[in-house]
């Protein structure tokens, strides 16, 4: 597979509604995209079968709060620094990239690096989503370690951290992030083939650039974008159980940039009969709540996208009196195991209830 | 601004210049007269004739309200603008993605003058990515002069929550090119580096014409004795002084779609809506919701360069007084493409040779213009299918822009406004006001008057309910200085931008409030 210059669009806009608000501004993300795919004319992408066992897999991914994002624009010199740290310490280099997390900018950024250092990405992730802490991913649930990992700034500095334990990796990295201007770019979860095989969640690449498509066809022949994201999500299996949670108006809208995340919340207020609708973020949506009851909740997908086109906005998006659609979707059933609902379930995040699945809870 | 209550609305669109006097709620005299190349006379005949119509004295004009897509039109059609030079305060940081990255060719091959990357620009918390270097900036601003440019765009990474340093860049630009025309990007935008450089760079590009144009207004009006004050429409309906606008002319922007979906809702005595603006070439469908045009949500490309402005959400389809109609076999297409202003001397009904959609409604006897006799050959199944697809692409318009399923009145202003059936699905009923043709302007004569507070709180000290509440009243109060009728305020954009670099959960609060102008008799 290949993705080139007609497809950055859509893959940008499925990536962003995996996303779910976070995973930075996908719009930056298909910039630098665009930017590699002017010297090269596709981006190589390798599916998990075509892995040698031996290959050494490098994720890279950019840490901290969406905000930043749109303002300290990163570049390819944060990420190409992180990588060859990483490679220097391991004493080997890259066979290929991968991206750690399907959503915005995370999941373009690693396909316009790899493009742009001329190395293959892979069709996979490590959630079939974003999230917000770097042990929240499925290399974590199956035993890899996130170090050794850099980071890199802007101003060329790097930090190495080495630690046997993933959780701490998070604690050690986050405050960094202050430092490093609230941004930085990872390589982390170095893997080899046989390990993303075993653990990685397979064709995300190509799942985000069939949603974008979805909407973006729909949209191009004057159909209904969502009937039409509705009719594709069902047709994959990760994302099947689908369904529209809320469609009115932002009343309110609370944003704090707080130890490296963006916080808050914002209230949509329904068209048809003025009931509320709470959606809680943290980097990404969380939670979907109204009149007590909770309508979804991570791991589960929840999208924010603009009623009139289902363009996807993302959490720094987000303005007071928009016009919304809410969306909710299931994820791999890899995701809702017990083992990984400890690592990002309800609880995880800091609320005090239980997952219930979007199928569920209609 | 309340002298005399007479006031003059001015449309100067593409094609015409409208305009239209106004006593409180009447529409005493409107007309249309061509748009001129040189603007100022164009207006200068509409404004005589509408006097004239009026039977009143230019001194007798208590303000003058002017709506203009000239500036729009300006920057997307790549007409006469300035090529600007860039200074981005932000290296080591955003150096992958220089100003002009996300510019399409034609625009760039005409504004992209030297645009460079040099350190500076904030972090999140107001700490400095960089400390700007004053040589630096010199030998930036001396590429850019040696290159002959003279309009100037300063941009710096989190500016909105510091402007030091674009004002730092400022000063060495004036020192080196004293008639500079600056832009500086926390003047016009919110967080979002590349939209608001985007802004700034449009904003200079058309500081040439701004000026030209704005003195053109002036001259026109004192030509004819009107001594009142004048306001030019923004984006958002509000109004701005002249100097302002001669300033920062992107704040015009989508001023004309605005003006059009407020005029529709004014003329019909609707507050919610939909507004069907029919021109020549396309068919905008807008709507009013609560008084005010309702906003897209999305980025909006202007001419391809993306902004965060606010604007209204619009939907274009090409379907216009002068569209094409033809027919292959059975198929019948009306449009895309139209004969725009060629209409007068191409349609059949005007002896022309081009069946346009102007013809069919004359055929079907929907409209009686021009030459009935030139039509009368057309087939009746032609006309009648013609009819239907031309009222089932509106019809189909309408159902995208509409937030729910039930029928909305639906208000047809515009030139083409005559063309449309009567009756539409998903319309609870069509409404064609008398002044449709002039909808635009008498959007530009009822502009709203606005109060925006853009301040500083301790949420720590406060709480957020409290501060907000606080400037909320605070932004209320200022639009009834501007003018607004209190009663009619509403709070238009709520913005918090928290400034962690300050004590006390300090955060930066930006409040928008919008009412009628007082003395309307709303």
């Amino acid at each position: 597979m290949r993705i080139d210059m007609a497809d950055t669009h859509d893959f940008a806009r499925g990536a962003a509604f995996l996303g779910t608000g976070g995973g930075g501004d996908p719009y930056i993300g298909r910039l630098l995209l665009q930017q590699a795919l002017r010297k090269s004319p596709a981006a190589r992408v390798l599916s998990v079968d075509e892995l040698d066992d031996d290959a050494l897999v490098v994720p890279i991914a950019g840490m901290g709060a969406p905000t930043v994002i749109v303002e300290k624009i990163v570049g390819f010199g944060e990420g190409e620094r992180a990588l060859r740290a990483l490679e220097r310490r391991l004493g080997r280099k890259a066979t290929a990239i991968m991206s750690a997390e399907i959503g915005g900018l995370n999941a373009l950024y690693p396909v316009a690096i790899a493009t742009h250092l001329g190395l293959p990405v892979v069709d996979a992730d490590g959630m079939g989503r974003a999230f917000p802490e770097l042990q929240m991913v499925s290399f974590n649930i199956f035993g890899q370690s996130s170090a050794p990992m850099a980071m890199a700034d802007e101003h060329g500095d790097v930090v190495l951290i080495e630690s046997d334990n993933n959780l701490r990796v998070e604690r050690l990295a986050r405050p960094l992030i202050v430092p490093m201007g609230g941004l930085c770019m990872l390589a982390l979860y170095p893997m080899s083939g046989r390990a993303v095989k075993q653990c990685a969640i397979r064709d995300t690449l190509s799942l985000a650039l069939g949603i974008g498509r979805a909407i973006g066809n729909a949209r191009a022949e004057q159909r209904d974008p969502f009937e039409s994201l509705f009719a594709h999500l069902r047709t994959t299996e990760y994302y099947r159980h689908c369904r529209l949670l809320f469609d009115g108006k932002i009343v309110d809208l609370k944003r704090e940039t707080l130890r490296g995340w963006a916080i808050g919340h914002a209230i949509i207020e329904r068209f048809a009969d003025g009931q509320r609708l709470e959606v809680t973020f943290r980097n990404e949506y969380l939670r979907a709540r109204s009149d007590g009851r909770t309508l979804a909740i991570v791991p589960d997908l929840i999208s924010i996208l603009d009623r009139e086109t289902a363009e996807p906005i993302t959490t720094e998006g987000l303005k007071y009196g928009q016009r919304v659609r809410v969306v909710g979707a299931s994820v791999p059933p890899i995701m809702r195991s017990e083992r990984a609902l400890e690592v990002w379930g309800p609880r995880a995040f800091g609320f005090d209830e239980p997952f219930v699945a979007i199928e569920e809870s209609a | 601004m309340n002298p005399t209550p007479l006031r003059i609305g001015i449309d100067v669109g593409g094609t015409n210049t409208d305009a239209v006097v106004m006593l409180g709620r009447d529409v005493r005299a409107a007309c249309k007269s061509p748009t001129t190349a040189d603007v100022g006379s164009g207006i200068a005949n509409a404004l005589t004739e509408v006097l004239r119509q009026a039977e009143v004295q230019g001194a007798d004009i208590g303000a003058v309200m002017i709506g203009t897509t000239h500036f729009t039109n300006a920057f997307v059609q790549a007409r006469s603008l300035a090529k600007v030079g860039v200074i981005r305060l932000a290296a080591p940081a955003t150096t992958s993605l220089p100003p002009f990255a996300d510019w399409p060719d034609r625009l760039s091959d005409v504004v992209a003058g030297p645009a460079h990357v040099v350190r500076g620009g904030y972090n999140y918390d107001g700490s400095e990515i960089a400390t700007p270097v004053r040589e630096e900036i010199a030998a930036a601003v001396a590429a850019i002069r040696d290159a002959g440019v003279r309009a100037v765009a300063i941009s710096s990474v989190f500016a909105p929550v510091n402007a030091a340093q674009e004002h730092f860049a400022r000063d060495i630009v004036l020192q080196s090119i004293p008639d500079a025309a600056i832009t500086l990007s926390h003047d016009l935008g919110r967080i979002g580096l590349l939209e608001r450089e985007n802004a700034a760079i449009m904003n200079a590009s058309l500081s040439a014409i701004a000026s030209d144009v704005l003195r053109a207004f002036g001259e026109a009006l004192a030509a004819l004795d009107i001594r009142c004050p004048l306001y030019v429409s923004q984006n958002d309906g509000t109004l701005m002084p002249p100097h302002v606008a001669a300033r920062y002319p992107v704040l015009t922007f989508a001023s004309g779609p605005t003006n059009s979906i407020r005029g529709g809702g004014f003329l019909s005595g609707l507050n919610d809506c939909i507004v069907v603006d029919i021109g020549g070439t396309t068919t905008d469908v807008g709507v009013l919701a609560g008084g005010m045009p309702r906003e897209s949500s999305i980025a909006v490309d202007v001419g391809g360069v993306r902004t965060n402005f606010r604007m209204p959400d619009v939907l274009s389809i090409g379907l216009g007084g002068g569209s094409r109609v033809r027919q292959a076999g059975q198929t019948i297409s009306v449009g895309p493409d139209s004969v725009g202003f060629r209409l007068r001397s191409e349609g059949l009904i005007f002896g022309g040779s081009t069946l346009t959609a102007t013809d069919i409604a004359v055929a079907g006897g929907i409209v009686t213009l021009g030459n009935p006799v030139a039509v009368r050959h057309l087939e009746r199944g032609l006309v009648q299918q013609s009819l239907q697809l031309m009222g089932a692409m509106i019809e189909d318009a309408i159902d995208r822009m509409k937030t729910s399923s039930g029928a909305v009145p639906v208000v047809l202003v515009g030139g083409g406004s005559i063309l449309a059936p009567t009756k539409l699905r998903g319309a609870s009923e069509v409404i064609i006001p008398q002044q449709a043709g002039v909808a635009n302007a008498i959007g530009a004569a009822i502009a709203k008057a606005s109060g925006e507070v853009d301040q500083v709180y301790s949420y720590e000290q406060l709480g957020r309910d409290a501060a907000l509440e606080r400037a909320r009243t605070d932004a209320t109060d200022k639009a009834v200085a501007a003018g607004a009728d209190r009663a009619t305020i509403r709070i238009a954009d709520v913005e918090e931008l928290p400034l962690q670099y300050l004590p006390g959960s300090a955060v930066r609060v930006r409040v928008k409030a919008i009412g009628e102008l007082a003395g309307l008799g709303a």
